[in-house]
């Protein structure tokens, strides 16, 4: 159950982005523009601009940019060998 | 693929057909190798739903993989006896709130849902996204009780048991739980050992991992030589954990890969384990399908029984109350039968009069073959 974009659609383990920080640990989340008020006390340290996986209300994992660029890298060599 | 998930960040790009079918390739030059199929279990019901919506599932069958889904839907594994405690409070008392989930709410019991049994005047039923409105719920209401109904995995547990932290901080004294909580790596120690079904490998749930990293899997491929793979939920992240299993299986050297690094740290969320740990002891818990499992539940402290529900209300969970039903929720749970095998599925049972569970979640295994396999021409 972490966030429902459209109507009958099932949760979708997207990763949102980070658009404001409140002073009480808590933050907006912006998925395509629709926006979600989410608990960031599970993961001290996120800051504007961060990717992070929404579930149930809390923040429980910032998306590595590097890790992401990395698989994407593992694809393209795997095309590039069949 | 279906193209239905249009949110796209910046890594959308392997969501593409030609990545698919180049890691569907890779898969296929490695079981080309072997005598027979091979039997891999998806423990997460947000797998199973990817496999189907991307068409998946068919296409890996014809590579040599067959995908069997496990028990990772937590409102499915929750027995009845704990919507029934819930149920007998909202009909005995009249100042209850019950915040919970929303697919919490319909699934159906001896005693009917929580959606469909009538509260007393005074008690109600208020269907939360966070259990963080459930807090919010208690402040504004003092003169009720409110009640956080939560049932869930490693993902879900650390916030639910948040709101304990708050609650004590605002020394909330009408604020407490009831909650169902599950943990993975027992449950699929209990399926191994049970040895009805021959597993050759499992894709590991990508959220669960995100809080208890790898270590909690280690166990599965030392002591029982199976191997594994964490995969997150793309298309793409699925088939690059099938195609580990299957490199796993020909090399002999099985391992708990970890194919969802961008999001899952090997030492998962130091910050969710620790708030686990200070508020929650382990527990034998009984799961639908899978029976009691030693250590495989969670439960609040003493120290912090002021918010259990079962002590604050004598609330008595009793195991094998159910009356016996035709749906074969357990077998499906335990990845015996496909939804399909079950002789409700598609008639009596479907979304708009579920018959059991698995027809009720969005995790749940007879949703989602329902709604992605054209069942609906069943009559
Ligand atoms: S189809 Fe319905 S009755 Fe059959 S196992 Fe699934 S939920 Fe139970």
């Amino acid at each position: 159950m972490l966030i429902f974009l459209k109507e009958d659609d099932m949760c979708l383990a997207v990763p949102g982005k980070v658009i404001s920080l409140n002073d009480n640990g808590t933050g907006q989340v912006d998925y395509l523009g629709s926006q979600v008020l989410a608990n960031f006390s599970l993961l001290p340290g996120l800051r504007i601009g961060d990717w992070v996986i929404v579930h149930a209300g809390f923040a429980i994992s910032r998306l590595d940019q590097k890790e992401a660029r990395r698989t994407l890298k593992l694809f393209q060599e795997l095309e590039k060998q069949s | 693929m279906t193209g239905s998930v249009s949110h796209r960040t910046p890594f959308s790009d392997w969501r593409t057909r030609e990545t698919t079918e180049h890691l569907l390739r890779a898969i296929e030059a490695e079981t080309r190798h072997l005598p027979a199929a091979l039997k891999l279990m998806e423990v997460c019901g947000t797998h199973t739903m990817a496999l189907h919506r991307s068409g998946l599932k068919p296409r890996l069958r014809e590579a040599g993989i067959e995908l069997i889904s496990g028990p990772g839907c937590p409102v499915c594994i929750t027995p009845d006896y704990y919507h029934e405690a819930v149920i007998d409070l909202l009909t005995t008392r009249n100042d209850i709130i019950v915040c919970t989930f929303g697919d919490l709410t319909r699934v159906p019991t001896r005693k009917g849902s929580l959606q469909t049994v009538v509260p007393q005047p005074g008690s109600r039923l208020k269907i939360v996204y966070s259990p963080e409105e459930a807090v919010q719920e208690a402040r504004s209401q003092p003169d009720k009780q409110v009640i956080f109904f939560g049932a869930g995995f490693e993902t879900t547990i650390p916030g639910i048991t948040f709101t304990v932290k708050t609650a004590t901080e605002l020394n909330l004294k009408n604020y407490s739980l009831l909650t169902a909580f599950w943990l993975i790596p027992p449950a699929l120690k209990a399926i191994i050992e049970s040895g009805e079904l021959a597993i050759n490998g499992f894709i590991y749930p990508g959220h669960v991992s995100v809080i208890i990293g790898e270590k909690p899997y280690a166990f599965i491929a030392e002591k029982y030589h199976l191997p594994g793979a964490i995969s997150g939920f793309e298309p793409a992240d699925i088939l690059l954990g099938v195609l580990s299993v299957v490199r796993q299986i020909r090399s002999g050297k099985p391992l708990v890969a970890n194919e969802y690094q961008r999001v899952v740290k090997p030492q998962g969320n130091p910050q969710a384990l620790a708030l686990m740990e200070k508020y929650l002891s382990k527990t034998p818990a009984d799961w639908r399908g899978l029976g009691i499992i030693p250590d495989s539940g969670l439960k609040l402290k003493p120290d912090y029984s002021a918010f259990d529900a079962l002590k604050k209300f004598s609330l008595k969970l009793k195991p094998g109350q159910a009356g016996k039903t035709a749906c074969r929720c357990g077998e499906v749970l335990k990845g015996l039968i496909d939804p399909g095998n079950c002789p409700l599925f598609g008639r009596q049972c479907r979304p708009d009069s579920p018959q059991g569970p698995c027809m009720v979640s969005y995790e749940g295994a007879c949703l989602i073959e329902y709604k992605f396999s054209g069942a609906k021409d069943h009559d």
